[in-house]
């Protein structure tokens, strides 16, 4: 694998992450100097990197060699390890771009009309801005240090935004969760990126690519396992799942692009872009494949059960980034079919999370889908919108969601054996509960009864700088999956490696229509059931709706094995501190102030003592050194 | 009997002692001829001229390496660099003895032999202008010192401690305030120093007696006690060493008492607490160099074919100098007596340098002398700008809240403190690093560990005091600091400036004291 070094208009596309990251230092530094016009600086600043990011993806349609590296400066040399800050431009990273900037300029235009009454809404855009130029670092870094330099910069972003409101307890607490276990992961990738300098020398991404069929496979195991702790930890993936609900404690623009589109898809990013490390190990791709779909089917489960309309879509972030990391560890073809589905899913997630934001803008900021419904008659844009997302998501013909998840279903059929059904199977159960809750959500929010709180008398559109950018990614949801699905493999090529056609235990035509049908028998079974509304409270339920209420106990889990201990043992730690450490450093002092205390004695100010003492010394001196030459000391 | 002959001298090589002594003498006459108000001035510039132009002529014979006097001086590479660090500190000294503006007068008493507490000496107290001799005092102690660093053979030496003794006993006797106890520390140093003198000539025999024989002495069966001889005699005699390791004990008790090594070092506290600051000062920098520079010759040249035999005895000594300076410092009340344990524990320090018996040791215990020099002198100058109604303040108690009564020198002192301790980005870490380096690159590891854990007991005392003098709120004791004159000011920033230039930019000393380490045969 070779990359080409950047000429002419691609040596600058270190502006790409420049210019979000300049704003934001406009914006830090101003303070309130900017907050007239801060908030256009910021859009303006992303949709310039929009531009920049089309410009330079159709300069790269015009190379022959599709991957472009520009090296800047030597970021770290010490020793054998040297790392370059370097850029890669390359199929891979020019979608990740256009979404990153092309999403990213919708929702930052949206937010200008979502947070006009927060007094902090010229910081809220600095922190956007900071994360757009993070996230671009992530996917443009040509090693993977610079990686781990975006990687660690979106955790930054994330946590500020999250606990934005951090006068909120609740806010506060969730940035802390969402930072806490992300370090986890990180710690991962970090130990992953020693492994390579250590067994490789280097980190750079061809260096690596080129040189990981040398390692022995404990090796490769090692470092794809790891790197696959730092995957699931930014994407909310199985076991490091529980921060990506509480994220919806942050504004809904942050939910949108960062817990929905982009920073959460990070994860199938690095495993992608890794791809040569895990097509070298079939036993890591049968982990990241059961990480992937273990997780989608949580993410469904607990999604039915869920009230909150932020955290439904949450969960349903969660499993629809399970579907993608159940793609990429299939591994060959389906390395981009995952990326597919995560452009695909990148335009009808922020659709319905902005379409979220829409009605809890119009509903005093209420959240609990049983005290929705019958909004369809009052916010007819960003019902109609929000309709987009949800049969996108559902995955019918011809929305979105119909070219990008039934191909993973499709591969996941495709595997040898018992497997292909376990796998395959998990996936096509996903796909009849994702029908089944996001039908819930949209007929409880939008249709039925109206079971709003008293105060709410007529609620209200959202002004067209929020409905514009709806109306944007409704088309994206619309249109994106059918104009990507062949388009896009064709060209990650390079990257990815060829396409080929998937034979499966179940014909194609098969699958399509058991997708559906399952589709569609979840979809009705839930509008059959929601039709007439709900109950205005939680109803006590069985077993299994109050396992899925919580969270099927991974919280509790984490509480008991984790938290617990760690809290018994910070207490262990304390007390050994306070007494042991610091009882032994007080013993030690005291005992040198008590001798200190009792020489002092000595010293009686008298010259009769005074010459004792000199004389008494010269006599040791003297002996000792006569002891030495009869050789009793020696 | 043969007759006495002058032996040949290279009057060139000894030029600065030569400058200093003479200019003493000078000193004298201006104290007997020149207008009683003049003489403050006359004698000051005379001073410093006369030290500034031995310095020169130090400096001018930089690369003279030769022994002179009948072998009774050598001017190699150390005694070089050792006479120009004594002479640097000196100057600094006497502008710290110098000033007139923080006291009327000067720190120094009008007339030593009034009686205490007599009217006549009330009287001059607060009225008369302190004595000038002080400064023919200083120069022949500094001659004393030149000479002591140069000395070649027991006998020169025993001359050169002598002649910077006595003037440094009179010295201490001279404080304007707080008589008694200046008179009282001066007879304690001159009777201890006279009884450690004794010691020294006791073991200059034993010494003399173990070369007798060896065939290049001069004496009269053979012997000598010049330092070629006891070396060729160290390595070649076949008689029993009882003689001499007696003699290296007892010449080593003479000169680590004028070290202050433990247990020798039992006057110190005493003498730094009762001399007037600007000597003790002129005593912890310049004797300590004079002291470890006669030491440094005496054990590489003389004794250096022994060095198995007198490190670990002398290693005993360093250890307990150290733990001894640092675990009495922690329980010291007054400032100056703080300093004093402190400087007893830099004696163990400069001796685990010295025992180092190579080229590395021997540089590093000369950039060590220097640094602590410097630190110390800034230390003590800071020390006579805090005072009251009664003149120094030295008691602790009355120095908390002093940062928010003068934060300027309270940040200085705190600076000096944190060199002392050996924080890093002051010469006490760098001149620290360099004798532990030293020594453990010598195989004394254990020396080393002791060092360091001495070190940490006492970090102690010394951020004590800067805890008193920041965190502390002042009270109505607290005194104030006065505003220095332009020559402690002078004295203040060489000081600091070198503690800071030396732990930031060592290097250019280092390579000095690299290039000067080598003594001559």
């Amino acid at each position: 694998m070779q990359y080409a070094p950047a000429t002419g208009l691609l040596s600058t596309m270190w502006l790409l992450v420049a210019i979000p990251l300049a704003s934001a230092a406009v914006l830090l530094l101003l303070g309130r100097r900017a907050d007239r016009w801060g908030h256009w600086l910021g859009v303006a600043s992303v949709a310039a990197s929009f531009v920049l990011g089309l410009t330079y993806f159709f300069q790269l349609r015009g190379l022959t060699n599709r991957s472009v590296e520009l090296s800047m400066w030597q970021f770290i040399e010490v020793g054998s390890l040297k790392v370059d800050f370097g850029l890669l431009f390359d199929p891979l990273s020019g979608v990740f771009v256009l979404l990153i900037t092309g999403v990213g300029s919708l929702i930052h235009l949206y937010a200008v009309g979502y947070m006009e009454h927060d007094p902090g809404r010229r910081r809220f855009f600095a922190y956007f801005n900071l994360f757009v130029a993070a996230m671009l670092l992530l996917v443009l870094g040509n090693n993977y240090v610079m990686l781990f330099f975006g990687w660690e910069g979106v955790g930054l972003a994330s946590y500020l935004l999250i606990s934005f409101w951090n006068h909120l307890p609740s806010a506060a607490t969730a940035g802390k969760k969402a930072f806490l276990m992300n370090r986890v992961g990180d710690a991962g990738l970090l130990i992953a990126i020693f492994i390579m300098f250590a067994t490789l020398g280097t980190t750079q991404f061809d260096e690596v690519f080129t040189h990981v069929g040398a390692l022995t496979g404990g090796i490769v195991l090692m470092m794809g396992l790891l790197l696959l702790l730092g995957a699931a930890g930014k994407s909310g993936q199985f076991p490091l799942q529980a921060w990506l609900p509480d994220a919806m404690e942050g504004p809904t623009p942050v939910s949108a692009l960062i817990h929905a589109a982009t920073m959460v898809t990070a994860g199938v990013y690095l495993i992608a872009r890794s791809n040569p490390i895990y097509s070298a190990n079939p036993t890591l791709q049968t982990v990241v494949v059961s990480v992937g779909a273990l997780t989608l089917l949580m993410g469904c489960i607990i999604g039915c059960a869920k009230d909150d309309i932020k955290r439904v879509l949450a969960w349903s972030t969660v499993s629809q980034i399970g579907y993608m990391f159940l793609g990429v560890g299939l591994g060959g073809g389906a390395y981009a079919l995952a990326i597919v589905h995560l452009l695909a899913h990148g335009f009808f997630k922020a659709n319905m999370f902005l379409g979220a934001g829409s009605v809890m803008h119009g509903m005093h900021d209420q959240t609990d889908i049983r005290r929705f419904g019958g909004l369809s008659k009052y916010m007819k844009i960003t019902w109609l919108t929000f309709a987009t997302g949800w049969l996108a998501i559902l995955g019918l013909f011809p929305f979105s969601g119909f070219f990008s998840k039934e191909p993973i279903i499709v591969a996941a059929f495709a595997r040898h054996g018992w497997t292909a059904w376990l796998y395959g199977g998990a996936a096509l159960l996903g796909a009849g509960l994702t029908a089944f809750y996001m039908t819930r959500l949209f007929v409880l929010t939008f249709h039925g009864p109206k079971r709003w709180t008293d105060e709410i008398e007529h609620p209200h559109e959202s002004p067209p700088v929020m409905t514009i950018p709806l109306i944007l990614l409704a088309i994206g949801s619309v249109a994106a999956g059918g104009l990507m699905a062949t388009s896009v493999p064709e060209w990650l090529t390079p990257v990815l490696g060829p396409q080929e056609e998937a034979h499966g235990v179940l014909s194609h035509t098969v699958l399509t229509v058991l997708a559906t049908a399952v589709t569609v028998i979840g979809a009705g079974l839930a509008w059959a059931l929601f039709r007439k509304g709900t109950a205005p409270q939680e109803l006590p339920a069985g077993p299994v709706v109050t396992a899925a209420r919580k969270n099927l106990y991974t919280d509790a889990f984490n509480e008991a094995v984790f938290e617990k201990p760690g809290i018994y043992l910070t207490r262990a730690l304390v007390f050994l501190d306070g007494k042991v450490v610091d009882g032994g450093v007080n013993l030690l002092a005291a005992a040198v102030g008590g001798g200190s205390g009792r020489l002092r004695r000595l010293q009686t100010g008298f010259v009769r003592s005074y010459a004792m003492s000199v004389l008494a010394g010269a006599l040791l001196v003297v002996a000792a050194f006569l002891a030495l030459q009869m050789g009793w000391l020696a | 009997m043969t007759e006495i002959g002058l032996p040949p001298i290279n009057y060139g090589a000894i030029t600065p002692m030569l400058i200093l002594f003479g200019a003493s003498c000078v000193g004298v006459f201006v104290e007997a001829f020149v207008p009683k108000a003049q003489r403050h001035l006359v004698q000051l510039v005379l001073s410093l001229g006369a030290i500034t132009a031995a310095l020169v002529t130090v400096v001018w014979q930089a690369d003279t390496r030769t022994v002179t006097a009948g072998g009774a001086i050598a001017i190699d590479g150390p005694t070089l660099f050792l006479q120009g660090a004594i002479l640097v500190l000196g100057v600094v000294s006497i502008l710290l003895i110098g000033e007139r503006s923080l006291e009327r007068g000067g720190p120094f008493v009008a007339q030593a032999a009034i009686v205490v507490g007599s009217d006549a000496d009330r009287n001059q107290t607060v009225r008369q202008p302190g004595a000038t001799d002080i400064y023919p005092l200083s120069l022949f102690a500094l001659t004393g010192m030149l000479l002591f660093v140069a000395a070649n053979d027991l006998l020169t030496m025993f001359i050169g401690l002598e002649v910077l003794s006595l003037p440094l006993y009179l010295m201490c006797a001279l404080a304007r305030r707080r008589r008694l106890l200046s008179q009282e520390a001066a007879l304690k140093y001159f009777m201890l120093g006279a009884y450690a003198s004794a010691f020294f000539l006791f073991g200059l025999a034993l010494v003399y007696g173990f070369t007798a024989g060896t065939p290049s002495g001069s004496g009269d069966n053979g012997g000598g006690v010049d330092f070629a001889t006891i070396a060729a005699a160290v390595r070649n005699s076949e008689v029993s060493p009882a003689l001499l390791y007696a003699g290296i004990a007892l010449i080593a008790v003479g000169l680590l008492f004028k070290a202050a090594a433990a247990p020798f070092h039992v006057w110190t506290p005493d003498v730094y607490q009762g001399a007037p600051t600007p000597v003790t000062g002129f005593m912890a920098a310049c004797t300590k160099v004079a002291a470890f520079g006669a030491l440094l010759r005496v054990l590489h040249v003389a004794f250096g074919g022994a060095s198995w035999a007198y490190t670990p005895v002398l290693g005993a000594v360093a250890a307990l100098t150290m733990l001894v300076g640092a675990v009495l410092a922690v329980t010291q009340t007054d400032i100056k007596r703080l300093l004093a344990y402190s400087s007893v524990a830099n004696a163990g320090y400069l001796l685990v340098g010295a025992l180092a018996v190579n080229k590395q040791g021997l540089a590093s215990t000369m950039f060590y002398l220097v640094a602590y020099g410097f630190t110390v002198l800034a230390g003590f100058a800071v020390v006579t700008l805090v005072r009251d109604a009664d003149g120094e303040a030295t008691h602790l108690s009355r120095w908390a809240g002093l940062g928010r009564r003068s934060p300027l020198f309270a940040g200085v002192f705190t600076f000096i403190l944190l060199a002392f301790a050996g924080i890093p980005v002051t010469s006490g870490f760098t001149s620290k690093f360099a004798v532990f380096g030293a020594a453990s690159g010598a195989g004394h590891t254990w020396l080393v560990v002791v060092g360091v854990l001495s070190s940490m007991i006492l970090a102690f005392p010394y951020l004590r005091v800067v805890v008193m003098m920041w965190l502390s709120e002042p009270g109505e004791s607290t005194p104030s600091v006065l505003v220095p004159g332009g020559l402690t000011a002078a004295a203040l920033t060489i000081g600091v400036a070198a503690t800071l230039v030396l732990g930031v930019a060592p290097e250019s000393l280092l390579d000095l004291t690299n290039r000067a380490a080598e003594f001559v045969p």
